[in-house]
């Protein structure tokens, strides 16, 4: 057992690293995930990363994976994080894509690949619905064979960024009689400019609007668009959802933010001192790194099991509760930070009517609307309670 | 021992909180918060004619003559219906320094502008690097002639905007962070000088970055002794945060309704998510919380005409603990409501960014927690 990384890799990281600072857009650096940011801001890097041959590290190498090992994947989210990258989005490289080549026929394969891997074709996930969060399986939409198509109804929701979607795969239900109601369901791929598709936006705590109501009515599908079989869609769904999970643990990026608060609380000022010198606040600081180099072993841990051949499995559910814990301690603490100016409202004030320029830091000014966005990492993915479910079940056996 | 809340004080719960019912639903205060004013003064002037602005003043000052249990009876109404009209800055800060150290000629021209709502007043006494202590001043008012010229930058001063007159902190003798020194003055927000940069917060209020260059007042604007008011900005913060405090439980108990009502509506798995153990017991240790805070802001509130360390003590012991509080319901108030709770569309991330932004206001968890142990 060691910790050590060997002399190949650290070259690997130097060679990354030296490719990040060249290559990362500059406009984007250190921004992370903004609610101002443009559509082509988010592509921008996958772009740059499918040009390389790097934007799909995790995948097999005959459909485009660097066959990285899962070390050197560690060390490129880790160089990402440096710069806080704005990484590809998750829903076409590690949603849609391991789905499309572990059980997607030929033609889907070379239909749909290439455009997760270059940046060029955006997804988006058609999973919950109002009636069906928590509770993935009872989804209503359906999906009925009408000659080589399927007729879609039905009405998603939380279908994140679908507002520049070129495509989504969609959770259907293709057989209302079965006798479980996770055995009637089926994965669809659907080209989101099918008449009938209407996305409305929703509007967030924080002013934002990166979720949508997605609306189908009578969508006719090709029914190629069918991956695997028909009916053993909630396979295919539970095999993203363990995929999900592992990533969504965002050790990196957090270690990232654990940087930034030290130099937020750095400049902010209490009694003269500067805030990170004060007790009270720097166990608090550092009470988040312990947590956070717990996760960063366990993350390691899984990831070495992974190497090992084995897939990701039920412990990527503890990577997601307290991956996700740390990452809301994290904007609780930047927003204590930040004092009085966690108040004034930046992202949206010419929406609020005022015609003000930003007041205050600009470390400041989205470190309330931050925190308010970062409680949805409890609910979305799978909420942090049904986590302790699937632990509760497949480890404990209870 | 008597926790009973006077006839009166019923009488004016149930007025306001009808107010509230009937003016102040989900959708106009959404419309309101959006709109360029941010606020109704129309309501404003309904509190007044209510007499709910005189509440808190003696009969001699033109008030009703209640007191401090009079505002927190206000402002628990406020916090339940999340109402964004500034009744802490004006009524309680600015009225509670003319009401402690006004002289009758100030009380004179000012208290009955507060108490009739024909002017609203802010207090401004937070400082950009002043972080929560409030002797740590850059704000300097300098003595000149007859007058004093006050220079500095004055941060996020709620209500702001809406004001006609400011409640202003600062330092006539003294370093930065001298207990001596300090002083108190009222500024017409039109003098010369009083720059305001106006912006919306996320609690849905609004409030100004305020510059004061070389604004001239008056010897009649200073408020009681000059270089000896930190014991009274410390008395008024005390009391704002007794109010506050009553206005934090108000939207705790009603953040925890909404709560509980959604899980009993909500099905997943085929039965109400209300009816899972696991969601049980955090609701109920949200009412837990809840009841602890307001046994904390009847302590804050009753001890304010306590000795000086008795209401420091009660007023630190109920910040740290009711911020806590509001932290912890307001997030699982998120959580429990699922998906829905992170949009604009419910009410409920409303009351959870309200108990967000409490936390900070008059001095955050870890602040007073120091003050708790500097005075134990």
């Amino acid at each position: 057992m060691n910790l050590e990384f060997t002399p190949e890799e650290v070259a690997f990281r130097k060679e990354v690293r030296a490719f990040i600072e060249e290559n990362y857009p500059k406009h984007l650096a250190d921004m992370g995930m903004r609610e101002d940011m443009s559509p082509e801001d988010m592509v921008a890097w996958h772009k740059v990363l499918g040009e390389k041959g790097w934007s799909v590290p995790a995948w097999p190498t005959e459909y485009g994976g660097t066959g990285w090992t899962p070390t050197q994947r560690y060390i490129w989210s880790e160089e990402n994080a440096r710069v806080n990258a704005f990484m590809p989005l998750p829903f076409g490289v590690s949603m849609v894509g391991p789905v499309i080549y572990t059980f997607g026929n030929e033609a889907q394969k070379e239909q749909h690949l290439p455009g997760i891997r270059s940046g060029d074709v955006w997804w988006c996930q058609g999973y919950s619905e109002p009636g069906a969060g928590s509770d993935l399986a009872s989804l209503k939409t359906t999906a009925v064979r009408d000659g080589d198509h399927y007729v879609i109804n039905g009405q998603k929701t939380w279908t994140t960024l679908a507002q520049y979607a070129d495509w989504g795969f969609f959770l259907c239900r293709t057989d209302p009689d079965a006798a479980k109601p996770q055995e009637g369901i089926s994965f669809i791929l659907i080209d989101m400019k099918t008449p009938g598709i209407e996305v409305r936006p929703i509007k967030l705590i924080d002013g934002g609007y990166e979720v949508n109501e997605t609306w189908l009515t009578d969508v006719r599908v090709p029914v190629e668009n069918l991956v695997g079989e028909e009916n053993k869609g909630w396979t295919y769904a539970k095999f993203l959802l363990a995929h999900e999970r592992s990533g969504i643990a965002g050790v990196a990026r957090s270690k990232r933010g654990v940087e930034k608060l030290r130099e937020i609380a750095g400049s902010e000022v209490l009694d003269g001192e500067p805030l990170m010198s004060d007790f009270d606040f720097a166990r608090k600081v550092s009470q988040l790194e312990i947590d956070l180099a717990a996760l960063e072993i366990t993350e390691l841990r899984t990831l070495a099991g992974e190497q090992a051949g084995k897939g990701p499995g039920p412990e990527s559910s503890i990577l997601k509760i307290k991956g996700t814990e740390i990452q809301q301690r994290l904007t609780e603490l930047t927003l204590e930070a930040v004092g009085s100016y966690g108040t004034p409202q930046y992202g949206s004030i010419a929406d609020a009517g005022s015609n003000q320029y930003p007041v205050g830091p600009e470390y400041a000014q989205h470190s309330a609307a931050t925190y308010f966005n970062m409680r949805k990492t409890s609910i979305y993915g799978g909420s942090n309670e049904i986590q302790r479910n699937i632990i509760t079940k497949m480890i404990l056996g209870l | 021992m008597d926790f009973n809340f006077t006839e009166e004080q019923e009488m004016v719960r149930d007025g306001l909180s009808r107010l509230v019912r009937e003016q102040y639903d989900w959708d106009t205060r959404r419309e309101v918060i959006a709109s360029e004013s941010g606020w109704r003064p129309e309501v404003w002037a309904q509190l007044a004619e209510l007499g709910i602005l005189g509440m808190p003043f003696s009969e001699e000052d033109g008030g009703f003559g209640g007191g401090a249990v009079d505002a927190l009876v206000v402002m628990e109404e406020f916090g339940k219906g999340l109402v964004v009209e500034p009744f802490i800055p004006s009524v309680v800060c600015a009225g509670g320094f003319l009401k402690h150290a006004g002289s009758s000629e100030q009380k004179e021209e000012h208290l009955g502008a507060i108490i009739d709502g024909s002017r609203v007043y802010a207090f401004a006494y937070a400082e950009p690097r002043g972080r929560y202590n409030l002797a740590d001043l850059e704000t300097t008012a300098r003595k000149e002639g007859g007058d004093y010229v006050l220079n500095g930058h004055k941060a996020v001063v709620i209500a702001a905007p809406w004001a006609s007159h400011l409640v202003v902190t600062a330092r006539t003798a003294g370093e930065r962070r001298d207990s001596d020194g300090i002083s108190v003055f009222l500024v017409d927000k039109s003098a010369d000088g009083v720059v305001t940069r106006d912006y919306p917060t996320v609690d849905g209020r609004w409030a100004s970055e305020v510059y004061l260059e070389n604004v001239t007042v008056p010897a009649s604007a200073l408020v009681g002794e000059e270089g000896a008011a930190l014991p009274l900005i410390e008395q008024v913060v005390d009391e704002a945060i007794a109010a506050a405090s009553a206005e934090a439980c108000g939207a705790m108990k009603v953040a925890h309704a909404m709560t509980v009502e959604y899980s009993r509506q909500r099905k997943q798995f085929g039965v109400p998510i209300g009816s899972f153990q696991v969601l049980q017991h955090r609701m109920v240790d949200m009412y837990t919380e809840y009841e602890q805070s307001v046994s904390l802001a009847y302590l804050a509130t009753l001890k304010l005409d306590g000795s000086e360390r008795e209401r420091k003590l009660a007023a630190s012991t109920a910040k740290v603990r009711i911020g806590q509080a509001a932290q912890y319901v307001g997030q699982e108030a998120i959580q429990i409501h699922g998906g829905m709770g992170m949009t604009d569309e419910l009410a409920i991330g409303s009351y959870f960014k309200r108990l967000t932004i409490f936390e900070s206001e008059f001095g955050n968890v870890d602040h007073h927690m120091k003050r708790h142990i500097a005075l134990s």
